[in-house]
């Protein structure tokens, strides 16, 4: 595994263009385009501020950075380097903003969600979508890109709207039975949209393409329900993640419960193979000399292994405070692996804890009981491979063959977050203010 | 409370022996105080006072006394035989009679007194046991009726506490009630208020967009260099109806897609399955048509199972257009032939499993009892044995001892020898076999030296060949060189097959080696399709004498001697040969 020489960024702004030629980051107000393979910088452009949001348009050929505060947004090309546009949201301010699938409108929503507004970059008309509600997840496009899903408040009850992105022409529009809707999701083929109410009721609901309510589902009552939702890459299961430390599978055809995954506290099931991290403070020989000490600084940094332990396990897990709301409690992330065979799961309780299913046979397939509480973990897009961070200098990676921890050989870098380069071929590490490619192909040569 | 009593009970004894014993003296007391009331100036006691008083009887009062006596005996019922008093003597004999009944009687008095101071005694310990029971008892009584009024106590308290909990828990019920219709109300006050602010936060969301519209706000601008070309490079299109109806129709065919492909796997598992169910019954035909016969004739009066035999063939057949057609009814049968089968199948599992735990249980009898025997023999056997070893080893550590008590160098230098023999032996294994690989070395020594000296041998016939050849080659630069040289190229024919003249001055010597690696029956095959003309110019110029060889002769002799030294020689000959010829 090697690493590439450190970059600075700011706001954890940093993302890989969708064809993974370019690699743009945002310093400050200055944002800069490096060519992947070389990570010399291709593009420097300054905006006119410091910039909160940056995205890539669909097609890598524009990148849009949002300055919030000023409520604006600038747009650069990458064939045009002289070709600029700006938007400005004028006083009714701008709290998101994001590309449309097609790459040549932008959608801004404004301050108190009083509309989203639609740009286009090709005929420079605007369009205003009102009532947008402010959730978790309120607006969703298909994977292909054609339809786009969008939650609406009117008259103290939640809509659905379906909007063609192609000419934002509203397709559908429909109530949905919730009560507060907290958010909705395409499925990966774009023919069913899971609706979701807000945690105090357990319920998911399925709409067709069409505006049919396909079938609902409402695991509980009185108590606090889902937390997070993921549909697998096949759209053939939908997992919901919730509050009573559970994760429940529907399948595609009856939208009935397939299986639902406990995590209990003490690990029995004897095909599970539990990793626990174990940290080791290197021992500092006698024959030490200033020069191995100058040159390795990796002396200092706490090694660490995995090491397979033996069942029953303990789960380290943290009593939620029950008076504070949005409890530590719950499945907070669900995530599928790209070949639809493992689920990895996280529980908030046991936020020291990753927890990865096996889609076949539906049983526990392996827990990694890490030192420091799990910040983030991605699955490559193409392997069946997990990466992820806790906030410490190392990089841990899991695949059915097994665990590895790296320490990333950069003095002072704390990984807060990594995603995937979209060929798997590299990861991208963010620290606070530095970001650091770690190639893992050279790995896989050997 | 008892304990108070006891002590109380103690002093009675004594207390009461001491009344018994003044109730027998009062008890004794009548009859004399009697006589001495009716006695009292005349009578005295008959002993004690006899003597101190005056005597009852005296000279004068004879008369007197024995009428008296008369008297009192007529009173005690005695008979009356009057002691008759004549002149101043009293006859003895009815006196003595007299005095005689007395004692008699008094006797009987005593011992009926005797008698009644034993009852008496009894009836007192009889009545004093009473009276303990009696205080018992009252004790027992006092102690209960203290219990009863002191679980009365804690009942009464206990309805009490019922009493009161009872309020509390109608007290809390109805916080209970109050509480829910706060909630519910506060509930419905706070749906109503969210409501209500979510209704003011749309109404000054609107205002604020209106407001935001009409003011016309010039802040909000999109500026942009030059305009983009769409992602798909069409120009955008008016929004029409017919764009309507065309998103509409996108939209269904998408949806159709997705259904069709769903539709599609489903048939595909549908198949699959099938398929396996198909399987399974064909399977389960198989097994239990052959076992059907016995199972019939173990069970004649099974109709069902016959039934199910026929059915069973029946569908068999059926079974197969099944697959294909998948309606309703089709689909009916298979699942009930399938159905039917499996109940037989599972029947005749359970038949089977019951019949081998019979037969196991048997078995397991037949083998105790075998085994029992069987241990016991072993068992003897075992300990004969362990004697026998035991004697071995007691005899081994006997001889041991022996052996280590005379000297221990002794036994060390035998057992040294030992080693020392073992030692030997092993170098004399290693030694026969040093020869052996020895004696191979010199074989193939001495092959190689002969192969070496036989190089040595062709070379120089080769050289010598080379020489002539030159020197004809060197003599045949004539006019007639077309003529003559087939007749001089001969002894190179032999060993190669190439035909052109010309080569051969540069391919000899790798023909030669390839000669000998190669196969060697190639060249006289080749020989005569190729080299007619030259056969017929030796002929013509008389170079061969017989007329069988078309110059085959000499290379045939050739052949077959470097057919020999190949089979002779070794690979690592070979090998040789061609370095030695690439070098040349």
């Amino acid at each position: 595994m090697n690493f590439s020489e450190v970059f600075k960024q700011s706001n954890q702004l940093c993302k890989v263009s969708p064809d993974g030629k370019y690699l743009a980051t945002c310093v400050q107000y200055r944002l800069v385009v490096r060519d992947i393979g070389t990570l010399q910088i291709v593009h420097l452009y300054t905006c006119l501020d410091q910039v909160m949001h940056m995205e890539w348009s669909s097609d890598s050929l524009f990148i849009l950075c949002a300055m919030y505060k000023r409520g604006l947004v600038q747009v650069w090309s990458l064939e045009q380097p002289d070709w600029h546009c700006k938007i400005d949201e004028g006083s009714i301010g701008l709290v998101s903003s994001r590309w449309s699938p097609d790459g040549r409108h932008i959608l801004n929503t404004t301050e108190f969600n009083l509309r989203i507004t639609v740009w286009s970059l090709c005929t420079k008309s605007v369009s205003y979508i009102k009532y947008p509600k402010a959730c978790q997840k309120g607006m969703d496009f298909t994977a292909d890109g054609r339809y786009m899903a969008l939650a609406e408040r009117r008259d103290c009850k939640d809509y659905i709207s379906v909007f063609v992105c192609d000419d934002w022409h509203l397709l559908r529009h429909f109530e949905s039975e919730t009560q507060d809707l907290a958010g909705l999701e395409w499925s990966p083929n774009g023919c069913v949209l899971a609706v979701w109410d807000n945690c105090l009721e357990y319920k998911i609901l399925l709409y067709s393409l069409d505006g049919r309510l396909l079938s609902f589902y409402s695991a509980y009552e009185w108590s606090l329900g889902i937390k997070s939702v993921a549909w697998s890459p096949s759209s053939q299961f939908l997992a919901i993640g919730s509050y009573d430390e559970k994760v429940r599978i529907l399948n595609h055809i009856t939208w009935k419960k397939i299986t639902e995954f406990e995590h209990p506290a003490t690990i029995t099931n004897s095909k599970a193979v539990v990793f626990k991290e174990v940290e080791k403070r290197p021992v500092v020989s006698e024959d030490l000399s200033i020069r191995q000490l100058t040159v390795d600084n990796a002396l200092f940094s706490t090694q660490s292994k995995y090491e397979i332990t033996q069942l029953p396990v303990q789960v380290p897990v943290v009593k939620p405070d029950p008076e504070r709301a949005n409890p530590k409690i719950g499945i907070s992330a669900v995530a599928f692996s790209a070949d639809n065979r493992y689920l990895a799961t996280k529980n908030d309780n046991m936020p020291q804890s990753l927890w990865v299913w096996d889609m076949q046979k539906f049983s526990l397939l392996a827990v990694l009981e890490q030192t420091a509480p799990v910040r983030c973990f991605v699955w490559d897009p193409h392997l069946p491979r997990l990466a992820l961070c806790t906030g410490n200098t190392k990089l841990y990676m899991w695949s059915p063959a097994g665990c590895i921890s790296v320490t990333v050989p950069v003095e002072g870098f704390q990984v807060q977050s990594l995603f995937w380069h979209c060929t798997g071929s590299s990861l991208v590490l963010l620290s606070k203010d530095q970001l650091c490619l770690c190639y893992t192909d050279a790995e896989e040569q050997k | 409370m008892g304990d108070w009593w006891s002590p109380a009970m103690m002093p009675d004894p004594t207390l009461d022996t001491k009344e018994l014993s003044s109730i027998s003296g009062i008890s004794m007391s009548p009859s004399r105080q009697n006589s001495q009331h009716s006695l009292h100036s005349t009578m005295v006691l008959p002993k004690s006072t006899y003597s101190v008083l005056s005597a009852f009887c005296t000279e004068e009062n004879i008369s007197q006394c024995v009428t008296y006596i008369n008297q009192e005996v007529c009173s005690l019922g005695l008979s009356a035989v009057s002691v008759e008093c004549k002149s101043g003597s009293v006859s003895a004999v009815p006196v003595l009679n007299l005095l005689y009944e007395v004692l008699q009687l008094q006797r009987r008095a005593q011992r009926g007194l005797q008698e009644l101071e034993t009852q008496q005694i009894k009836n007192c310990s009889d009545l004093e046991h009473l009276q303990n029971n009696n205080c018992r008892l009252k004790d027992q009584l006092e102690h209960t009726r203290r219990e009863n009024s002191g679980l009365h106590e804690g009942e009464r308290q206990l309805q009490l506490k019922i009493k009161t909990l009872q309020n509390c828990l109608k007290s809390e019920k109805e916080e209970v009630q109050k509480l829910q219709s706060i909630i519910s109300s506060r509930a419905t006050q706070y749906n109503h208020d969210l409501k209500r602010k979510e209704r003011d936060f749309t109404k000054l969301k609107d205002r604020l967009n209106q407001l935001l519209m009409d003011k016309r706000d010039k802040k909000l601008s999109i500026e942009v260099s030059n305009y983009v070309g769409r992602s798909d490079g069409k120009r955008g299109l008016w929004k029409t109806g017919k764009m309507e109806a065309r998103h509409e129709g996108e939209m269904y065919k998408a949806l159709l897609t997705d259904y069709e492909a769903r539709q599609r796997s489903l048939m595909l598992e549908n198949s699959e399955l099938k398929k396996v169910l198909q399987h399974m019954k064909k399977d389960m035909i198989a097994i239990l048509s052959p076992k059907k016969p016995c199972v019939k004739a173990e069970l004649a009066d099974d109709s069902l199972e016959q039934a199910g035999s026929e059915c069973e063939d029946e569908a068999g057949e059926s079974s197969r257009e099944t697959l294909e057609q998948s309606c309703e009814q089709a689909r009916e049968k298979l699942t009930n032939s399938i159905r039917l089968q499996w109940r037989k199948l599972k029947s005749h599992m359970e038949r089977l499993d019951s019949q081998a735990s019979l037969v196991a249980s048997q078995e397991r009898e037949a083998e105790e009892l075998i085994s029992r025997k069987d241990q016991e023999e072993e068992l003897q056997r075992m300990r004969l044995e362990l004697q026998q070893c035991k004697e071995f080893i007691h005899m081994q550590q006997q001889l041991l001892q022996q052996i280590s008590s005379p000297c221990d160098e002794e036994t060390a230098a035998l057992l040294n020898d030992c080693y020392t023999l073992e030692e030997k032996e092993r170098l004399k294994e290693e030694w026969r076999l040093f020869n052996e690989q020895k004696r191979n070395f010199e074989r193939e020594r001495k092959n190689f030296t002969e192969a070496a000296i036989r190089l040595g041998h062709e070379r120089k016939v080769f050289e010598e060949d080379r020489a002539a050849w030159l020197k004809t080659q060197f003599l045949n630069m004539t006019p007639f060189v077309d003529r003559k040289r087939p007749a001089l190229s001969e002894p190179h024919s032999a060993l190669s097959v190439g035909t052109e003249p010309e080569a051969k001055l540069h391919s000899t010597p790798p023909l030669f080696t390839k000669s000998l690696t190669n196969s060697v029956f190639c060249t006289p095959k080749a020989a005569p399709v190729k080299m007619p003309t030259t056969a017929d110019l030796y002929r013509t110029l008389n170079l061969i004498p017989e007329s069988r060889g078309h110059g085959k002769c000499p290379s045939a002799e050739m052949l077959s001697r470097s057919r020999l030294r190949n089979s002779s020689s070794d690979c690592s000959v070979i090998s040789l040969v061609r370095d030695e010829n690439s070098s040349v």
